[in-house]
């Protein structure tokens, strides 16, 4: 049994109460009518099988209701973090022992930079 | 995101006045499984507080605590996992979600209490449902209703882990329910009307070690 932080409810809970929903982070594409068969393809039925360090989906099933990601080693099982939707991870593939802090910092203000741009974008 | 919000939205009671008795979602297992009644040697003693006024309340946290706060005169939880009670503790709000909260209010009361929630959120973006008739609540007391749930729910409810304030929605026998504890001696249990039966017969069952009865 695994025992799964959600960071939504701020504890951990047991797996039981939560449901895998597959690998996250897959962006629709942004026009779809523009896309080929092949990248529209990969979009909707291709997933990454990787040794090592995988994002995923999951949702607090019984429980908040709520989907956030994990990061999982899947040689070991190990899960390495529990994060909420729209965060940036902090172990990649790149990063199998966590990013450095000040990367982590510089993409938070990035991110807000980049929030602050599109809702202007919005309104204008 | 858009700016507009729904203006127009179905309100009406739940529980209108007829010749028909309502009856609680347990009525059926009462009849067919039976009460054991409370005895002496009872060491957990199961009593359902049938009928409440049951609300979803979704939305902002900021926006929903001022409009509860003026009308009930108390706000929502802070936290996540815990529960709010007024003065005499005959209404709660426990949080669900970060986005969601539980408001029980006594039966009778909650289409008002809709109806001036709505008054004070103005075109706020919420959202409010009646699910009195969907769900009733169970409270259970005596010095082994901690082991009773020991046995039915892999949550930790060791006082550690589970004080006074804390409420919950877990996984209980295979089904799910929200587990919630607003006193120290009592536990309560919000279960759903299509899980009533299971449950009642399961917790009769679990309770039948340590004698348990039914209060009428």
């Amino acid at each position: 049994m695994f025992h799964i932080y959600c960071p939504y409810c701020e504890e951990h809970r047991e797996e039981e109460e939560f449901h895998a929903k597959g690998q996250a982070h897959i962006a629709r594409p942004a026009d779809p009518e523009a896309c080929s068969d092949e990248q529209w393809g990969d979009y909707l039925f291709f997933r990454d099988n990787p040794r090592g360090i995988h994002h995923e989906l999951w949702v607090h099933a019984v429980g908040c209701r709520k989907f956030f990601n994990i990061t999982r080693n899947t040689v070991s099982y190990e899960i390495l973090e529990t994060y909420k939707m729209g965060e940036r991870p902090r172990f990649t593939a790149e990063h199998p022992e966590g990013k450095p802090a000040e990367t982590v910092a510089a993409e938070k203000v990035a991110d807000e930079a980049d929030m602050v741009e599109r809702q202007e974008g919005v309104k204008a | 995101m858009s700016d507009h919000t729904a203006t127009w939205y179905n309100l009406y009671d739940a529980r209108p006045h007829s010749e028909v008795p309502a009856e609680s979602p347990l009525a059926w297992s009462y009849h067919h499984s039976g009460r054991p009644s409370v005895s002496q040697k009872s060491r957990v003693v199961l009593r359902e507080r049938a009928m409440a006024g049951h609300l979803i309340l979704r939305g902002g946290a900021i926006v929903l605590d001022e409009a509860v706060r003026g009308v009930l005169g108390f706000g929502l939880p802070g936290r996540p996992n815990t529960l709010t009670l007024d003065e005499r503790g005959e209404r709660s709000i426990q949080w669900l979600s970060p986005d969601e909260w539980l408001l029980i209010v006594p039966g009778g009361e909650e289409f008002a209490l809709e109806k001036r929630l709505r008054e004070a959120l103005g075109d706020a973006h919420y959202a409010i449902v009646n699910a009195s008739g969907g769900q009733t609540l169970i409270e259970l007391t005596g010095d082994k209703a901690r082991e009773l749930l020991m046995k039915s729910t892999p949550y930790d409810v060791h006082p550690e882990a589970f004080p006074v304030g804390k409420g919950v929605t877990t996984v209980f026998a295979k089904a799910n329910l929200i587990l919630r504890r607003p006193t120290e001696e009592r536990w309560e249990l919000v279960l759903r009307r299509s899980f009533a039966d299971y449950l009642y017969r399961w917790i009769l069952d679990a309770g039948a070690e340590y004698a348990i009865g039914v209060e009428e």
